[in-house]
């Protein structure tokens, strides 16, 4: 393992995203009118370079959930490009689609609902290897993996109900990282968990970005939580991206108003304790 | 507003929640003043829920209570079913976490308030009416002549949970429950929801039990905390002192997991203050104290024997508390 902690301010992103839009149509309102619609994501400009952790952010309804659709190619965009290591992931042939859905995984934010609770952890961990036709030695692979997440082996043999939230969100860790990904995709990975055990979640993560020099793309409405896992965040807003930047700078320096808004949102207990929260 | 002559708002002695099995909630004490905020964190399986659906006479089937609860001069856990229903949204009452499950679906919203109002005070249906439309206007809620004809699938989740903190306010309670009430909601529109729900209860001169995982919304809204772990209290005091100066190891660790401007500002390298380990499921607690699993102070002394509240002298149930600076333990 070798530790990736900078890289080159000019290396090429390795996932990105180029002016991207997408349009929903509406349910019908009019018999003989048209159907009304919707922009959920317009002209996005978005990318992650190798090693990097990203964050984005915004109020439900602005369209991170989309993008992250987009960025894992579960939905064809009606506008622009979506790129892996520079190359087109829809119209770059089916040996680059193969190698982009290796590379970049996901991790969602419920695991009761993201694992099947009628698979041994041993078998959903295997799943990936068997759905993307990846050779080699799978039983090693899976007890490194375990390893790397901090479990131990004895997990593989028991059924998701045996474990606590943490422990489940480590597995669906676990998974997303058995086919050897570069990108991990985190959508609000620590919101359906407990206090006590979010920290060890949010250090986990930033551990496996440092060691196995993954890039992270970390989806959250919390800007605190986002400003401790990454080095760059978006915010999102109504389908467009309004704001980049560090995360301090963001919250210090807020210019976009959803940004505003989001930073204002935040409750910590130090102001709780002053007394002025809720002003 | 009136302040009734009994002393406290609820007064909980020894509750226990069990059903048989399991023991959710083992022995919890506590006392909320007429007016006072006390807020109930803790993590899932603590019995925090728990706790607050046995005020309410609410507990699913199989469960059952012990200890007393006075409230209004009344032992709740001695009440029959229809006194408790009767009390229900008159003299106590709960705003749920999620609105959309907790308000019925095939109702207008303003008929679900206007209900409440005409059930408790016996009013007719033109004024209970006019009162809703009243209570509307209190939560800020725009246009309330047609909100009220609204169905709860019409309307936003942040005007869902306003609604039902009108339905929860409209007999001015004596205490109000709330169980995580913003969770479900966006964090933009959290903070407008908590401040309503202060302003609300204060002008009611309502006591208030703030139940939830989010230590910033205690410190926000209450004035007392009471800390629960594995069904029982393990801390307990005032707001200022407990969160400043915790002395329970759990307290102090729930604190620090938090992210905040302090502990990210250091540099991009900075780590979390983790508990390890996870929560002891109820079948299985170890003995002693709960939490001496997970405890960086733990002795042999932890694992054998449970610590009260106030064992050591302090507000915490633990056998060696985090003491101030110069302080001695109290042998």
């Amino acid at each position: 393992m070798s530790a990736v902690t900078s890289f080159p301010a000019d290396a090429r992103p390795l996932l990105e995203v180029r002016q991207l839009s997408q349009v929903y149509n509406l349910n019908r309102q009019k018999l003989f009118a048209p159907r009304p619609k919707l922009k959920v994501l317009d002209s996005i400009d978005f990318s992650v370079r190798p090693g990097e952790a990203v964050g984005l952010v915004g109020e439900s309804g602005s369209g991170k959930t989309t993008l992250t659709r987009m960025l894992t190619g579960v939905e064809r965009p009606g506008d622009g490009q979506v790129l892996y290591d520079g190359v087109d992931v829809w119209t770059g042939g089916e040996a680059h689609r193969k190698l982009f859905r290796r590379s970049v995984q996901v991790v969602l934010q419920n695991p009761r609902s993201s694992l099947d609770p009628r698979m041994r952890v041993g078998t959903s961990l295997l799943e990936p290897l068997r759905s993307l036709k990846i050779e080699g030695d799978h039983g090693t692979r899976v007890l490194e993996v375990l390893d790397q997440v901090g479990l131990d082996k004895n997990a593989l043999e028991r059924f998701p109900h045996e474990f606590s939230g943490g422990q489940l969100q480590r597995i669906a860790i676990a998974r997303a990282l058995m086919p050897g990904p570069k990108v991990l995709i985190a959508d609000e990975p620590v919101s359906a968990l407990d206090v006590s055990i979010q920290a060890q979640v949010l250090n986990l993560l930033k551990d496996l970005v440092r060691d196995l020099g993954l890039s992270l793309v970390f989806i959250a409405h919390d800007l605190s939580v986002v400003a401790y896992t990454t080095s760059k965040v978006y915010v999102m807003s109504s389908g467009k991206i309004v704001e980049v930047g560090k995360p301090l700078d963001l919250f210090r320096t807020p210019q976009a108003e959803a940004t505003q808004a989001l930073v204002g949102a935040v409750l910590s207990v130090e102001a709780g304790l002053a007394g002025n929260a809720l002003a | 507003m009136t302040i009734s002559a009994k002393p406290h708002a609820i007064e909980v002695n020894n509750l226990v929640v069990s059903n048989g099995d399991v023991t959710a909630v083992r022995g919890v004490s506590f006392t909320i003043p007429h007016g006072g905020r006390m807020g109930l964190v803790g993590e899932s399986g603590s019995g925090k829920s728990m706790t607050a659906l046995a005020l309410m006479g609410l507990l699913p089937m199989g469960w059952n209570t012990h200890g007393s609860i006075l409230h209004d001069g009344v032992d709740l856990v001695t009440q029959s079913d229809k006194a408790l229903s009767s009390r229900r949204g008159r003299t106590l009452s709960m705003v749920f976490q999620d609105p959309l499950s907790s308000l019925n679906p095939v109702r207008r919203v303003g008929d679900q308030i206007s209900s409440v109002i005409r059930r408790h005070t016996g009013a007719d249906r033109k004024v209970a009416e006019a009162q809703t439309i009243e209570l509307i206007k209190q939560m800020n809620l725009p246009r309330p002549e047609q909100l009220v004809r609204a169905y709860p699938h019409e309307i936003s989740g942040g005007q869902r949970q306003r609604i039902m903190i009108a339905m929860a306010l409209a007999c001015y309670p004596q205490l109000i429950i709330a169980d995580e009430p913003t969770t479900a909601l966006d964090v933009t529109v959290q903070k407008q929801v908590l401040r309503l729900l202060n302003g609300a209860v204060r002008d009611r001169g309502s006591a208030l039990l703030m139940i939830t995982h989010d230590l910033p919304i205690i410190a926000a809204m209450c004035d007392t905390v009471a800390v629960m772990y594995a069904g029982r209290i393990v801390e307990i005091g005032p707001v200022q002192e407990v969160f400043r100066n915790p002395r329970h190891h759990y307290t102090r660790g729930l604190l620090d997991s938090q992210p905040t401007m302090d502990n990210i500002a250091l540099d991009g390298s900075s780590r979390l203050v983790s508990i390890p380990g996870m929560v002891p499921p109820l079948h299985s607690l170890p003995t002693g104290c709960a939490f001496n699993p997970r405890c960086p102070a733990a002795t042999d002394k932890c694992r054998e024997i449970m610590p009260e509240l106030g064992s050591d002298g302090v507000s915490a149930a633990c056998w060696h508390p985090i003491r101030l600076a110069g302080e001695v333990a109290a042998q």
